[in-house]
């Protein structure tokens, strides 16, 4: 599904990806881990598509095409997500109005049918219940005023109107208590299937008891230099990233 | 008197003032000291602090000719039936370039203690109250104002008294020629623990870089509980001028809403005063300006009592050379404790050439309040563009939502429900004519 072969990015002058590869399957989760600094959130956006980051060589292929071609919202049609670390607040937008327009170009991109106000109202509440958000949410602002957790459990409500192919969740567990780590990661899980990814980004492998990975990626000063299976996550709750990043060197 | 009569030499005060005089000769004493304010002070200049971003220059060069007689230029109600909340049912006053227009007006199923007429036909008593709260005002558009104005709006809810539907104050200048300057004056009091909804338009049929300058004074009594709309969209080339007054009783609540879309250059003077202890006072205002277009909405809101609240949202939507002025002064006086006053201004420049001016002014003297203020102006959000696009919605898409979310999230404040929703569409629609949103 993914493909990243020697992917090098960063911001201006300053290198920050330097050579990644990466490669995703449907059905598979990986988890990347590392220290803060190392790239975890410049990968995310560069898969994306924020502006701001060149990539200065290697690619992306998405379903064997070139992803980093692809303008954002194409990429977004095509079944690629992002669950934000940073949500951006959204005064005076309307959650509903934002949520089924975000659908609909997604549905109509797919050829599929486009939500009307009562069909989608009735899809969005199901899944507005299991992530414990009350009916209010939908008439607030995107966003705006929201505390962490809303905010993060709205990101993963997107995520399940959506239905990406790849979603890629942005240290979605920072800021959260663990009864919100639950249900945020129960709402991953519950949309795990044959045909998706996901890519879990994260600073804890507390996160990861919930989210089970296929594998886990260390990724220090911008090069993935240990990769392997859940139980590396576990190595590194109890021994820190230090001895990784000497035997790297 | 001289300065008039020196820069408009066609212009006849004395004249003027004897055809004034025959609508009520009791009102003279408020029209002499106002014309003589008004040729001491003259038109303020950028010299002036509280003008200093607004230049009414092109005002003084107008030809001065207040409509002191109706114009005489027909004007029947098929030209009405399209215009803005003509089909919200509401009771409607209509004034022709300041002139009551009894033919266009509906006025009806009001309860008996509630008086809803223009100010000439009701005058009688109240010549002595006009100014009582724009009197210590040394503005020289009130000056003018009180020298020269012909009519308004006559608004009395009794006390515990209802406004049955809202009342639709419809000004319309016909702006046939440079200089037509439409003086309004509305006298409103809401009596104790009465309500209602007041919405004002200012419209223009015609080009002509016409002038209205209007008055409003308005004592909400203890316990009220008033809405008050103000939808400015006068011609591009119009003048718009206007000085609001309003006193507040004890628990009394109020919130007005200015949208103001149209002029060349508009001005709002709010003024208001929290007398009594408990108020709850809503400042809430959108301008969205193109091509050379200026609005100035000016504050002073007093809190001359403890416990009472001021909110104040100004959102502006800048294009083009446009200028927005944003001047938003809190008086806290000594004695009003727990004040909670928030003031916030947000100006989008969606062009290099446009400009906001945003000054707040908090002057406190009590120790046990909480005042906020926060001004911001800048460009539209990338991050946020980003994170809509992220979700599949194109940039032209994205930007039209963030910028009619801008808008809305003053519109939305709007509690009555008609009103907000046709304020809604109409603002949704100008963005799509008027600002670029590809």
């Amino acid at each position: 599904m993914l493909q990243i072969k020697n992917l090098q990015a960063g911001i201006e002058d300053k290198p920050i990806l330097k050579g990644i590869n990466l490669t995703v399957n449907a059905g598979e989760v990986h988890a990347i881990m590392g220290p803060n600094g190392s790239g975890k959130s410049t990968l995310a956006s560069v898969l994306a598509g924020r502006d701001g980051f060149d990539v200065t060589g290697g690619e992306a292929l998405y379903n064997d095409n070139d992803l980093l071609d692809l303008a954002t919202e194409e990429r977004a049609r095509e079944g690629v997500f992002l669950a934000f670390q940073y949500p951006v607040e959204i005064p005076g937008v309307n959650s509903a109005y934002f949520l089924r327009s975000a659908v609909n170009a997604i549905r109509k991109h797919r050829g599929e049918e486009e939500f009307d106000a009562m069909n989608f109202l009735k899809a969005v509440k199901v899944k507005m219940k299991e992530l414990g958000l009350g009916e209010d949410f939908l008439k607030r602002p995107v966003n705006a005023g929201f505390s962490g957790g809303e905010k993060k459990r709205n990101e993963i409500l997107q995520m399940t109107m959506l239905d990406p192919r790849l979603a890629i969740l942005d240290e979605t567990d920072s800021g959260l208590d663990i009864d919100a780590l639950r249900i945020v990661a129960d709402g991953v899980n519950r949309l795990r299937s044959d045909d998706n990814a996901q890519v879990v980004i994260t600073h804890y492998q507390r996160l990861l008891d919930y989210i089970v990975p296929d594998f886990v990626h260390v990724l220090y000063d911008g090069c993935i230099i240990k990769s392997g299976d859940k139980s590396l996550a576990l190595e590194l709750e109890e021994k820190g990233y230090d001895w990784l990043i000497k035997e790297a060197a | 008197m001289s300065q008039v009569a020196t820069t408009n030499p066609a212009f006849e005060p004395v004249e003027a003032f004897n055809k004034l005089e025959q609508n009520g000769a009791a009102l003279m004493p408020l029209r002499k000291a106002g014309l003589a304010r008004f040729s001491e002070s003259n038109y303020p200049t950028l010299r002036d602090e509280d003008w200093r971003f607004t230049n009414v220059k092109p005002i003084a060069e107008l030809p001065f000719r207040p409509t002191i007689d109706p114009l005489d230029r027909e004007l029947g109600q098929e030209q009405l039936g399209n215009l803005i909340f003509g089909q919200l049912g509401t009771d409607r006053l209509v004034f022709v370039d300041g002139h009551f227009s009894a033919a266009l007006s509906q006025i009806d199923d009001q309860p008996s203690g509630v008086t809803v007429t223009h100010l000439a036909s009701g005058l009688a008593g109240l010549e002595r109250e006009l100014g009582g709260l724009s009197g210590g005002d040394d503005d020289p558009f009130v000056a003018l104002n009180d020298a020269f104005f012909t009519d308004g709006a006559l608004i009395q809810i009794g006390d515990a008294q209802r406004l049955a539907k809202p009342v639709h104050l419809l000004f319309v200048t016909t702006a046939g020629g440079d200089g037509e300057a439409t003086h309004i004056r509305n006298w409103i009091v809401a009596g104790a623990n009465s309500q209602g909804t007041i919405i004002e338009s200012h419209l223009s049929l015609g080009q002509a870089a016409s002038v209205t300058n209007v008055v409003t004074e308005l004592r909400i009594g203890d316990g009220a509980d008033i809405e008050h709309i103000k939808f400015q969209d006068q011609s591009n080339s119009a003048f718009h001028l206007a000085s609001l007054y309003s006193e507040l009783g004890r628990a009394a609540q109020y919130a007005f809403h200015s949208i103001a879309l149209g002029a060349r250059l508009s001005r709002n003077n709010l003024r208001m005063r929290m007398a009594q202890p408990g108020t709850e006072c809503v400042l809430n205002g959108l301008y969205m300006l193109s091509g050379q277009q200026l609005a100035d909405h000016h504050m002073i809101v007093e809190h001359a009592a403890p416990h009472c609240d001021s909110h104040e949202y100004f959102n502006g939507i800048l294009d083009d050379r446009s200028r927005g002025v944003f001047h938003g002064r809190i008086l806290v006086q000594p004695g009003a404790q727990k004040t909670d006053a928030k003031q916030t201004n947000k100006n989008l420049l969606l062009s290099d050439d446009a400009t906001a001016n945003t000054k707040p002014q908090l002057e406190i003297y009590a120790d046990d309040v909480k005042c906020t203020h926060g001004a911001t102006i800048g460009e539209m959000d990338d991050d946020a563009i980003f994170y809509l696009r992220a979700r599949g919605l194109d940039t032209p898409t994205a930007r039209r939502m963030l910028l009619h979310g801008f808008a809305g999230e003053i519109v939305e404040r709007i509690r009555h429900d008609a009103v907000r929703e046709e304020l809604n569409a109409l603002v949704l629609g100008r963005l799509e004519t008027v600002h670029k949103l590809d």
